[in-house]
């Protein structure tokens, strides 16, 4: 009824070529944005932004990072928590460096370095395939998580080896440190979000995003039909590593203020933003704020449900949570194997033909 | 259906409204995870303590007390949600149980002026409280740890130790790296050699640390370990045969499960510990009458007088005694945070108080001042006796290393100051 190509009538290239073809879907997009910008940041406070939407915002970036990379790319990757840290620890010494410098360059900086190291290791992926890539990005997670602590230098000599984030500014609002206000630390990491989003659905959609799928669904193919593997290998890893950097330095300096790597980038950490991209939706830029909010939000609801609302004791809360989540997973991943995202796709088609579905 | 939504909403929030007169306690605890064994005697002691207070003597001052349990489970996210989740219920005081989430948390407490105690643990330089205005680390911190186990080597060895070799075992955290700057102090001014073994989360590997300790020959081994890794590196020293009584872990190395797996090859561990042990005090009665026969215990009511549910109770005690300051000093029974800073600044410890609460000789006398927030530093040690199954308090309450202590923390606090751009000074 509402959801229809009817009548939607495309007169240029332009038109005919847009991310949102559709006029329900396009005008619908236009509304998430516009509440996000102009609504949100006037009702916000800190629980919801500490608690929900940091982490969700944060934690979109790295899946949409991880995406690139495993879900068009298909190199799969089990680094991101030691390519977080990456962003975060590069972040951390461009703060204390450059302290006059604006936040915005900092978080991109921090972005860049991650992508060359990202690359770096991403390397081997022009031998080795597959379940072997994975470990070799695993060798990578430890070893990154080894190196921020084990050189001093990385968190400037400080005795407890933790970094924390001073306060730093964008045209003289604070961004980071405790008396940072809780709508410029959302506006801050949103307008990341926005862009990286923007900048992945756009990439994904072109030559390269192409490119990508091309080697993913059969490397061998396309390297006849004339893709250079090494180049959509590599700037699968650096568009992936950029992203998962800049998400990495919103984690430390915006969400959290202080980290300790072990902790805060473990391997946990990388199967986490995997399961996010899983269970969203590989090879899908929705699937991974689906997925983001998924794993992000489901534990605050169930906690919340369980404590506040029910009032059961808190341990008990906390396993159901466990097991929730894990079933949830299964469910989903028996009922819907290509995450959230499918779910979403199946239920437009349907929505196209409601409600005369003959 | 929508005016009925506001409605409801209302008068939730009308009934929450004189529910904030009570004296909020968040207590941020972890009963899940590698570290539950230690986050739950703990938790259990403090809640425990603020239900004696409401069911014997109506609360404190005259209002009672509300614990509001927040499972973070070791991990510092869930940490920063549990905060931000309790702090607009008129939170007094938060005891986060964790070095990671305390390093988190003391920015985000000084900007909401909440005070924030760290009982043993946290940052040590808080014990700056020129720097650290509402993070408190009475009465005794990991760096009186330090000092403390070295004292007592000393004290074993007649006061030289000088060429022996002591090897830490340490939990590759925050948490585990703090002593290391103060052993290395104490090393140079001692003249004994100090080895370093990390340790990662959360524990449960430790082979080739203890292989290393039977290859080098450690005269002592110290463990700044929790959770898991207790259990496993007491294991590991019995399977080395590293004799126990050179062993000495810091005081939250040193409780009953930590020592229990390992069975009578644990027989002679030590700890240091900074308040005293067993369960050989007046309040247990009371604890046992009002809130476990009642049913009102937070856990299983096993736990009583162990080590852990010791220090949990002895941290809500004091909790309890700062609110009591701070309703003396601003006259009124019902404090908010900032009140609550107040009296846990004015704090006073003597033993008259002790023995009135039922804890005589519980913990160390001392008084909190705005230049020091770390109280007295004094530091016993205690030991494993297997086939009684009890802790011992083998060596009494004594002095730390203050130079060493008072030189480091001085240089820590500033450094910490000049990156935080904070004027240190009492206000």
């Amino acid at each position: 009824m509402f959801y229809r190509e009817a009548g939607d009538f495309k007169t240029s290239y332009e038109q005919d070529s847009q991310t949102f073809p559709i006029k329900f879907d396009r005008f619908r997009y236009y509304a998430v944005l516009a509440i996000a910008f102009l609504v949100v940041p006037f009702v916000i406070n800190d629980y919801w932004a500490n608690a929900i939407l940091l982490p969700f915002l944060i934690y979109a970036i790295a899946a949409i990072g991880l995406n690139i990379l495993v879900g068009y790319a298909g190199q799969v990757s089990l680094g991101t928590g030691g390519f977080m840290a990456v962003g975060a620890y590069a972040c951390y010494k461009f703060m204390t460096m450059m302290p006059e410098v604006s936040m915005f360059v900092h978080v991109l900086l921090a972005g860049g370095m991650t992508a060359i190291v990202c690359v770096v290791f991403g390397l081997p992926s022009l031998r080795i395939k597959g379940f072997y890539l994975a470990v070799a990005t695993l060798a990578a997670q430890f070893f990154l998580v080894w190196l921020f602590n084990r050189v001093p230098w990385f968190y400037n000599y400080s005795a407890s080896g933790q970094i924390s984030a001073p306060e730093r500014d964008v045209f003289g609002i604070l961004i980071t440190g405790p008396n940072a206000p809780a709508w410029a630390t959302y506006m801050f990491s949103l307008i990341f979000l926005t862009l990286c989003a923007l900048i992945a659905r756009n990439l994904t959609r072109g030559t390269i995003g192409r490119s990508w799928m091309a080697i993913r669904d059969m490397d061998i193919a396309a390297e006849i039909i004339g893709v250079n593997p090494l180049k959509a290998k590599l700037t699968a890893f650096a568009v992936s590593g950029f992203f998962i950097g800049i998400s990495g330095a919103l984690f430390f300096s915006v969400y959290l203020g202080a980290v300790e790597v072990g902790e805060a980038f473990g391997i946990s950490k990388s199967f986490l933003v995997l399961f996010m991209v899983i269970i969203g939706g590989l090879g899908s830029i929705f699937g991974s704020f689906a997925g983001a909010a998924f794993l992000v939000l489901l534990p605050v609801v169930l906690k919340v449900v369980g404590v506040d609302v029910l009032g059961w004791p808190t341990d008990i809360v906390a396993h159901f949570q466990l097991v929730i989540v894990g079933a949830l997973i299964i469910v989903f991943l028996i009922a819907e194997p290509h995450g959230m995202a499918q779910l979403w796709r199946v239920a437009k088609e349907k929505l196209r033909l409601w409600p005369f579905p003959h | 259906m929508k005016m009925k939504l506001t409605t409801l909403a209302l008068s939730a929030l009308m009934a929450a409204g004189p529910a904030m007169a009570d004296l909020v306690f968040p207590s941020l605890s972890y009963r899940t995870g590698p570290y539950a064994a230690g986050g739950i005697p703990f938790a259990d002691g403090y809640a425990d303590y603020f239900t004696l207070l409401n069911e014997r003597d109506g609360g404190i001052g005259g209002v009672m007390t509300k614990l509001i349990e927040c499972e973070t489970g070791y991990n510092t996210e869930k940490g920063v949600e549990c905060y931000e989740s309790t702090k607009g219920e008129g939170a007094l005081v938060y005891q986060p149980l964790s070095t990671g989430i305390t390093y988190q948390l003391i920015p985000k407490v000084t900007a909401d002026n909440i005070p924030m105690h760290t009982m043993g643990y946290g940052r040590t330089s808080a014990a700056n409280g020129e720097v650290f205005s509402n993070v408190f680390n009475y009465p005794a911190n990991y760096w009186n740890g330090a000092s403390g186990v070295v004292n007592y080597l000393l004290e074993l060895n007649d006061g030289d130790i000088k060429g022996k070799k002591l090897a830490l075992v340490y939990h590759n955290s925050a948490y585990g790296k703090e002593p290391i700057r103060t052993l290395e102090e104490l090393a140079e001014k001692h003249g004994f050699e100090l080895s370093l073994l990390p340790v990662d989360h959360p524990g449960q590997e430790q082979k080739s640390q203890w292989l290393q300790i039977r290859r080098e020959r450690p005269d002592y081994v110290t463990m700044w370990g929790w959770g898991v890794m207790n259990q496993v590196a007491i294991q590991e020293a019995a399977n080395i045969r590293f004799p126990m009584e050179n062993f000495i872990g810091v005081w939250w190395s040193g409780a009953e499960h930590d020592v229990m797996s390992a069975g009578d090859a644990a027989n002679g561990y030590k700890a240091v510990t900074f308040h005293n042990v067993g369960r050989d005090f007046p309040v247990f009665n009371h604890i046992q009458k009002y809130v476990v026969d009642t049913g009102k215990a937070a856990g299983a009511g096993d736990q009583i007088g162990t080590v852990l549910y010791n220090r949990g109770m002895y941290a809500a005690m004091l909790a309890a005694e700062a609110v009591k300051t701070a309703q003396g000093i601003h006259g009124t029974a019902d404090i908010d945070a900032a009140m609550m800073r107040d009296g846990m600044q004015a704090l006073e410890m003597n033993e008259a108080k002790m023995v009135d609460l039922g804890m005589p000789n519980f913990g160390p006398t001392f008084n909190v001042s705005c230049e020091n927030h770390g109280g007295p530093g004094l530091v016993g040690v205690t030991q494993w006796d297997a086939s009684s199954q009890t802790w011992s308090l083998i060596s009494d309450f004594k002095a730390t290393d203050g130079d060493v202590i008072g030189a480091l923390v001085a240089e820590d606090s500033s450094a910490y100051a000049a990156e935080n751009n904070i004027t240190s000074g009492c206000n």
